[in-house]
């Protein structure tokens, strides 16, 4: 896979080493000549300087046989322009822009630029933490449609010790893996729950509470 | 049409502000979007409109300029990006009838006007200008050859 990152800072630096390490073959396009230079240093990707929303820059990068082109610069309106550029002009099949006002991340929806907003994915995070000490980890996927949750079933559940056809969960939720002892089940209705047990959980976000209250109970 | 538009524009530079007094002048409801408050000096003493401060890029600011209501948006900050952003988000998100994007890259131009956004390219339209001259042998003067 190819990828192009335009931006800079350290989440440019984690994510570009990250995708390295799968083996992707990144590019970097960044306007601060020192930062390329200690960037070009730092990581096995070639290193653009230049401005991301200038075509010729992007042709430079290689957009041409791009897989994906990912804008996460601090400026909402260059993200949006180098997505556009990128499937527009150079026909990249997926361009992901950074929201940085979380309200344009629907804007740039709107405007067919897939986008993303990390106050939104940290915001619910910690609400989601702070609400319920259980939940290890939240992932929201399709867009937020779905929740992909994991959360750690103690004593107290009223579920440990239940199989699985005997709990009554609302509808559109799923218990999609028990991860018990480090082995992952993928559970069917005789499985039983124990405390102890980490489940993977998928909702939609309407029946995402009520689906969580099943396994935790009502606790304050 | 109306007589008098209900016009939004975002920057205050020297085009910004020029079109701004203008359109004021002649009796139209103007706001302008600035995020430097000194550049509104640029605007002449009898100039009757609204001046925001604020970044045109955020949603809430074009909420507050009231774009649902605007008849008229011209985008002519200095950067070209923020001029297309805010030139999509006013057509496409708030249906503002008639919006117009000032973009310096020629080469951007084209591809806006594949998304169906009107731009206006000082750089082209000077080129047209300068080669037209040529053409039409001004630029030399034809008195001096013939």
């Amino acid at each position: 896979m190819k990828v192009i990152i335009v931006g800079g800072g350290k989440t440019l630096y984690f994510l570009c080493r990250n995708f390295a390490a799968k083996g992707y073959e990144v590019t970097v396009v960044n306007r601060n000549k020192d930062e390329c230079i200690q960037l070009a240093r730092q990581l096995s990707a070639m290193v653009v300087h230049g401005d991301g929303s200038d075509a010729d820059i992007l042709k430079e990068a290689g957009a041409m046989g791009a897989d994906a082109v990912l804008a996460i610069t601090p400026n909402d309106q260059d993200n949006l322009v180098i997505c556009q550029l990128a499937s527009i002009q150079f026909g990249v099949p997926r361009a992901v822009a950074l929201a940085n006002d979380p309200d344009n991340a629907e804007v740039f929806d709107k405007l067919g630029v897939t986008a993303f907003s990390t106050t939104h994915i940290v915001g619910s995070l910690i609400e989601q933490r702070a609400s319920l000490e259980q939940i290890t980890n939240l992932l929201p996927v399709g867009e937020g449609r779905v929740n992909v949750t994991e959360i750690v079933l103690d004593a107290d559940s009223p579920v440990s010790g239940k199989r699985l056809k005997d709990i009554s969960l609302p509808e559109n939720a799923l218990v999609a893996v028990i991860i018990r002892d480090n082995q992952p089940i993928v559970p069917r209705g005789y499985n039983e729950l124990l405390a102890g047990d980490r489940l993977v959980l998928m909702t939609l976000p309407e029946n995402h509470g009520p689906a969580l209250k099943v396994f935790t109970g009502e606790r304050k | 049409m109306k007589n008098s538009l209900y016009i939004v524009i975002i920057g205050c530079g020297r085009l910004g502000s020029h079109l701004a007094n203008q359109l004021s002048r002649i009796g139209h409801s103007v706001v302008v979007i600035e995020l430097d408050e000194e550049s509104f000096n640029h605007l002449s003493a009898d100039f009757s409109g609204f001046r925001i401060t604020g970044d045109a890029t955020q949603t809430a600011m074009l909420k507050e300029a009231k774009l649902n209501k605007t008849d008229v948006l011209f985008a002519t900050t200095h950067d070209d990006n923020i001029n297309l952003m805010v030139a999509q988000v006013a057509q496409k998100i708030f249906k503002v009838p008639q919006v117009l994007a000032r973009v310096y890259d020629p080469r951007r131009e084209e591809v806006f006007n594949q998304l169906g956004i009107e731009t206006i390219c000082p750089t082209s339209v000077a080129a047209e200008m300068f080669l037209l001259a040529v053409a039409s042998g001004r630029a030399g003067g034809k008195d001096a050859k013939s």
